[in-house]
């Protein structure tokens, strides 16, 4: 490489990103091994699964797998592709199944992905063994607290240690249930975006934005009823920080100011959801403690599982992941999470809090969509202009806003590390 | 009390070809006009097309007020996703009446709408409407639309940030 990526000058209070990284499809191939073939990557939720034969496929870090309960209960994800000669062996997108059948010859897996039956076994040879052609699994699964992680490299760290202090992220979005089980709510949205998927990386969190790209937004947040002006010296209406968790993982954790379904009104919900909320946060000081309720009920939290996992707890809470379908263009994926307990009130109340802001229909989205878009159009510029400019809060010591860019840097630097460390070329 | 007996298929059609024009038009506060005061607008996600927004996460689930705040949004040259503006070009064909009772009835239709943004950004947005109606003082109005896509995903169709 010519250049390096990026240009990290804390004394300088400077930090610089090499264009070149969203735009050159060189490194893109680089990132599949390096990047995706070394992290753990964001499969599905349990609750996705929830009994025997239960099955999803979808594709993770660019293969097509099957997430699959299996028939002692167990999930399972197994690289969907015959053994055979290759074909994807479940074609739907979700179901219930004992057996899978390859719809080319007939070869057939149980749930467990044991092969079960080959048409005309007795035309290949005495070595030829059914129990050398399951189904393939990935090479390491694991989860926490209900998130499944997939791994595609050798060797990994263990997922709780990978995750490091993004786990206490996570636990707070658990702590929302009062049995500790949330769900994949049904509907799922998926959209591209003409971008590279690191631009989405840095929008799901980058707080900075919030005033030029969301006025709309935030009128419209301000003509039902919340607050949304800025006080002294904050680029938000409510202050928060922005903070490195380890491994890359970051988040902004935020005082909550545009209502939460757990736990906190606004004027959008009704008079009449108030008794509601006042009982979820109740049960909430019950089970927790006066001051974790507050943490759990007042923060809002954009929390980024390095490298492509985005959980947004805020108006609802957003399970978001991306793939890089070209250097410039990505597949976005995704979902709403919530307690199993909810009432219908309050599951309505939070889908319809969600599409305030989020999706491609949301009053906020699209308008992030489209900022990314013509970040990648002007980025067709980077041979004259080779830099980009992240040094938002490096002139100041201790807490960084949530409208500085360290959680940026955060990432990026992580980023960086595993580009140039030597590994997998 | 007025009922939808007497609704034909043209008056539906009329309906239709009004708001389809209005809303390439642009005419976003007329095409208000043909709403009641309590409609929704509806467009389910790609895998639950039958879907109810209580339960299931929606592309776009608006009450009346938010209806109107998408509008205001809009209008506004603040809304970047749509500034400039799209250009559509709607196609709805197929109007049949499915069900009637008092004064509400339910229509269904097929459309293809073209969404031409930036140079060569081509989106063909083809689904079935369903449409309940009213029959009011000013004439039939539109209760609930729902627009259903038929892609299984959105994909490269992207937001669906104008009105579908």
């Amino acid at each position: 490489m010519d250049r390096p990526f990026i240009v990290d000058e804390p004394h300088k209070e400077r930090f610089r990103l090499n264009r070149r990284v969203l735009v050159d499809p060189e490194i893109l191939e680089a990132e599949h091994r390096r990047i995706f073939g070394r992290c753990w990557i964001y499969l599905g939720h349990d609750s996705e699964i929830p009994g025997s034969g239960d099955f999803r496929t979808r594709s993770v870090a660019g293969r097509p797998v099957l997430f699959v309960r299996d028939a002692k209960g167990g999930a399972r994800a197994f690289l969907n592709t015959c053994r055979h000669r290759g074909t994807m062996v479940c074609r739907e997108r979700e179901g219930n199944r004992t057996r899978f059948t390859c719809l080319y010859h007939g070869w057939t897996y149980d749930n467990g992905g044991a092969l079960t039956h080959v048409p005309g076994e007795e035309s290949y040879g005495e070595g030829f063994d059914k129990a050398d052609f399951a189904l393939t699994e990935v090479p390491a699964l694991e989860c926490y607290r209900g998130f499944w992680f997939a791994h595609f490299g050798a060797d990994p760290e263990p997922l709780a240690d990978y995750l490091a202090g993004a786990k206490d992220y996570l636990d707070l979005v658990v702590d929302q249930s009062p049995g500790a089980r949330l769900e994949i709510v049904s509907g799922t949205q998926e959209y591209d975006i003409r971008a590279n998927w690191k631009l989405l990386v840095e929008n799901s969190f980058d707080d900075y934005h919030l005033h030029a790209t969301h006025s709309t937004y935030l009128e419209y947040m301000k003509d039902s009823g919340v607050e949304v002006r800025l006080p002294r010296g904050l680029m938000m209406p409510a202050p928060g920080v922005g903070k490195s968790l380890g491994n890359g993982h970051a988040v902004v954790d935020n005082v909550n100011f545009r209502g939460r379904p757990i736990a906190a009104w606004i004027p959008l919900y009704g008079e009449a959801a108030r008794p509601e909320i006042e009982a979820i946060r109740a049960e909430l000081v019950a089970r927790l403690g006066e001051e974790r309720a507050r943490r759990v009920a007042d923060t809002n939290r954009n929390l980024v599982v390095f490298p492509n996992l985005v959980i947004n707890d805020g108006s609802a809470v957003t399970v978001r992941t991306f793939w890089p379908t070209a250097v410039d263009r990505m597949r976005v994926t995704a979902w709403a999470l919530g307690p199993v307990e909810e009432s219908e009130t309050s599951r309505a109340r939070r889908l319809d809090s969600f599409l305030t802001f989020y999706g491609p229909g949301g009053l906020a989205t699209p308008d992030d969509v489209e900022a990314l878009e013509l970040v990648q159009g002007g980025l067709a510029t980077w041979r004259e202009i080779g830099w980009s400019e992240i040094s938002r809060g490096m002139n100041k010591t201790g807490d960084q806003l949530n409208t500085d860019e360290l959680h940026l840097r955060t990432f990026w630097r992580r980023w960086n590390a595993l580009m140039t460390d030597g590994g997998p070329a | 009390m007025t009922t939808a007996d007497a609704v034909r298929r043209e008056d539906v059609e009329a309906l239709f070809f009004e708001e389809a024009a209005l809303l390439d038009a642009w005419r976003l506060d007329d095409w208000l006009g043909l709403l009641t005061d309590d409609a929704r607008y509806l467009v389910p996600p790609n895998d639950v097309p039958d879907g109810d927004p209580r339960d299931t996460l929606f592309t776009i689930a608006d009450d009346i007020q938010r209806i109107h705040g998408r509008v205001k949004r809009l209008k506004s040259d603040e809304a970047h996703a749509e500034s400039p503006r799209s250009r559509t070009r709607r196609m709805v064909s197929n109007v049949r009446i499915v069900e009637r009772a008092g004064d509400e009835l339910v229509a269904e239709a097929n459309f293809i709408v073209y969404r031409f943004r930036r140079n060569e950004r081509v989106g063909e947005y083809v689904g079935r409407y369903r449409y309940r109606l009213r029959r009011t003082e000013k004439g039939l109005r539109i209760a609930e639309r729902r627009a259903v896509l038929d892609c299984e995903e959105l994909g490269g169709l992207g937001s669906v940030s104008f009105i579908l």
